[in-house]
């Protein structure tokens, strides 16, 4: 227990882990490219924090057979995605979707920068209008 | 009996930490040089007593004191020497240990070095280090001691975990502590300044060089970290938006602000509330990124089932701390002077920086923390990783590195933006010919991939315009300052360019192999010679071969390594890099297969880049201290500073 403990110094260090294993890749290098980005975007949900591509867990080969398989079949990504969630939930998604309960979290950068904005508009307009030094 | 010794060193510095604070924020309050005195005193006594202790934990490693729970549960008589020095902080007590013996550092250096400003505010700021002493130390011994004794002495110990036995451990956590830690000082200086109610240039001029070094060990603890995990890991990945990353980002991102606005604060005397506030939110995103880590409450790769005690008691460190200082900001925060200065001017530029920073660190910590906050308000279960924050970040980086090269460029408070236009026409030409020439060479490089490197050519471009203007005006070594901001901005840009072209460009193979198989990748031919065992001093390992068929590397020999530790039962992948300027070649063996074997080889083109732009970064850093420290030497107290 203690000793995993000291793997906090360790920053970025996650145990060895291996993309996709030799004969997983699709033929099409355009699909092929498209399994790749959306294999990041899943989470393995029996690892910690590892995408279902730095995966070598028997559940993370799976899934990346399924999004493989789906792709030959000609779904489209967002297909692919709906499938995968209703499968494992919005758990599995390592960029969550927008909605209700998201909202914020892909609101905020932008929320931010826009008082930033006003806050600094208002500051030089006050500075104009008074003498400068 | 040393570790008794120890033991007790460590509840002398608590009580001499009790000391500390009293006489510090006592003596300041009534003026009383003796009481600063003592102050002082025990900062350095402090410092002596937690070094016997760290020296006491060091010893009980380097003897194998197997009657130490902690020298038990992480070390092993076969392990390498410097693993078992290095091994005193690859553990939970260990590490606190380390984390209060660089607290107790720099209490102890401050006490040495700063000798010039009132003696009020230095036993103030001695008083608060103090107040955290007592924190830590009262952590260290009640919930986390090192020098627990297990019962029965066991004849062997478990282990150290073999991924962490590495040359890097000895380097990486007190790097990454001596940067935590050290923002402690800029929050006790934010802290002593509210108590003591007079705060001005002078005050940030004090504060900044303390700023600078935190920053400086912080950039260098987390470059060599995610270096670190890029040739351990087994893929040549170089940062995973992992939560534990994430926690010492966060400290980094609103580091950099601060310097950014206590520059402002110490040369125009404006930003002087948002600069403490930095500072104190700074060091509590420090002691936030403690808690999210020891916890446990974090599902981090860093996974540890963890004692609930402790992750109470450091988020009750990090409530006092951080609620207190914001508590003692909002009640004494200084009213302040309208700030004088113009859209076009320095200023305006450092507080755009100061925007995007502290969107870019509330972006981190909320993407961080919300599956958690999501998950205990009982919403939705939820995943934030890479993909979520490199589409946020990706579009932030780029206004912020448009502005970036115009800052340094723009005098104080009101300029003209005619003169800079010209003067930095050539590096936006020279920006925008290079993204050109990479679009057309390049095909399939993503259109957001070409605009960042375009910002990335631009803000080198501008870092380089800036540096000859500067060069001139360079006399002296007090200058070095100077050169400073174009050597860090040039930093950024550099790790800018390694980050992207090692993630758009990056070429990989994966195929089962067989020994005399010939395999490509991108440019590099090379030849599987096979796999044969071999032992080393506490392990054995499968040892790969593979050798460069052509090229500038021909003849030369890869031997990518698969490591089985027998004492700690597990192993690890040891990836053979050729390390060029231009790109690393990163080759891993893998199981085998039939009687083939898994070979994969990465070609990350130009990824050095992205240590070689942090080491910039500090030295940038550290051209800024440089100057200050010399001109301290020469004469005392005003001096040139950038």
């Amino acid at each position: 227990m203690i000793r995993a403990f000291t793997l906090l110094l360790v920053g970025a260090l996650v145990l060895p882990a291996h993309a996709i294993d030799p004969g997983e890749a699709l033929g099409d290098p355009a699909l092929e490219a498209r399994a790749r980005a959306l294999s990041v975007e899943f989470r393995c949900l029996v690892c910690q924090n590892q995408s279902i591509d730095d995966s070598d867990a028997p559940l993370a080969r799976d899934l990346r057979a399924m999004v493989r398989a789906r792709l030959l079949a000609g779904d489209s990504d967002q297909d692919i995605r709906a499938a995968v969630t209703a499968r494992y939930g919005e758990f599995v998604l390592f960029r969550p979707r927008f909605g209700g309960a998201t909202a914020v979290l892909w609101l905020l950068p932008l929320l931010l920068l826009g008082i930033a904005g006003w806050f600094v508009t208002r500051m030089f307009s006050r500075t104009t209008s008074s003498e400068v030094e | 009996m040393i570790a008794e010794f120890g033991h007790f060193a460590l509840i002398c510095a608590l009580c001499v930490c009790l000391v500390q604070v009293g006489a510090g924020l006592a003596g300041a309050n009534s003026v009383s040089a003796g009481l600063m005195r003592v102050a002082d005193m025990s900062a350095r006594a402090q410092f002596g007593l937690v070094l016997i202790a760290f020296g006491a934990l060091t010893y009980s490693f380097v003897v194998s004191d197997f009657s130490l729970a902690v020298v038990h549960a992480n070390s092993h008589i076969a392990k390498p020497l410097v693993y078992k020095i290095a091994g005193v902080w690859g553990n939970h007590e260990g590490s606190m240990l380390l984390w209060v013996l660089i607290l107790a550092l720099y209490g102890a250096a401050f006490s040495w070095g700063e000798r010039a400003m009132p003696s009020s505010l230095h036993a103030r700021i001695l008083g608060v280090q103090g107040l955290m002493g007592i924190a830590f130390l009262v952590f260290l011994v009640v919930t986390s001691n090192p020098f627990a004794r297990l019962d029965a002495a066991p004849f062997e110990g478990r282990g150290l975990t073999p991924i962490l036995q590495d040359p890097a451990l000895a380097a990486h956590p007190p790097l990454l502590y001596a940067g935590y830690v050290g923002f402690s000082i800029t929050f006790s200086f934010a802290i002593a300044a509210l108590l003591d109610g007079k705060i001005d240039r002078q005050w940030a001029r004090w504060m900044r060089p303390w700023t600078l070094l935190a920053w400086v060990f912080l950039t260098l603890g987390i470059a060599l970290g995610s270096y670190w995990a890029y040739y351990e890991l087994g893929w040549g990945g170089f940062w995973f938006w992992d939560p534990v990353e994430n926690a010492s980002l966060m400290p980094w991102l609103a580091g950099t602000a601060l310097l950014h606005s206590a520059l402002v604060a110490e040369r125009r005397g404006t930003l002087i509330n948002w600069t403490l506030l930095l500072a104190i939110v700074t060091f509590a995103l420090s002691l936030a990124g403690t808690f999210l880590v020891r916890s446990g409450v974090l599902t981090s790769v860093h996974a540890f089932a963890n004692d609930p005690a402790r992750g109470l008691f450091i988020l009750a460190i990090l409530a006092l701390f951080t609620g207190g200082g914001l508590a003692l900001f909002g009640w004494r925060a200084p009213a302040t002077p309208a700030d004088k200065f113009q859209p076009v001017s320095r200023e305006a530029l450092l507080v755009a920086n100061n925007i995007f920073l502290a969107t870019a660190t509330v972006t981190v910590f909320v993407g961080t923390i919300y599956p958690l906050a999501l998950d205990a308000l009982g919403g939705p279960k939820i995943s934030v990783g890479a993909p979520y924050f490199n589409a946020v970040f990706a579009p932030l980086t780029i206004p912020f590195l448009i502005m970036l090269p115009l800052g340094p460029l723009l005098a104080w408070r009101n300029d003209r933006l005619s003169p800079l236009v010209a003067r930095l026409a050539p590096a936006a030409l020279a920006a925008a010919l290079i993204t050109l020439g990479l679009a057309l060479t390049r095909s399939g490089t993503p259109l957001l991939a070409l605009v960042l490197l375009g910002g990335a050519f631009w803000l080198i471009g501008g870092a380089l315009t800036d540096m000859g203007q500067r060069l001139r005006r360079l006399q002296n070594l007090t200058q070095t300052p100077l050169l400073s901001a174009p050597v860090a901005h040039a930093g950024l840009g550099v790790m800018i360019i390694g980050i992207i072209t090692a993630t758009a460009w990056r070429q990989e193979l994966v195929v089962a192999a067989t020994p005399g198989d010939a395999l490509r990748v991108g440019e590099q031919s090379l030849r599987f010679d096979g796999v044969r065992e071999r032992a080393g001093p506490n392990y054995t390992s499968e040892q790969g071969r593979l050798v460069y068929l052509d090229g500038a590397h021909e003849g030369k020999a890869l031997l990518p390594e698969r490591r089985f530790y027998e004492a700690e039962r597990s192993q690890t992948t040891e990836a053979a890099i050729t390390t060029d300027l231009t790109g690393h070649l990163y080759a891993v063996i893998g199981e085998p297969v039939d009687d083939k074997r898994v070979v994969r080889i990465w070609y990350h083109p130009f990824v050095a880049f992205i240590w070689i732009g942090a080491i910039l970064m500090a030295l940038g850093g550290a051209l800024g201290l440089a100057g200050r420290v010399v001109g301290r030497r020469s004469h005392a107290a005003t001096g040139t500073g950038a």
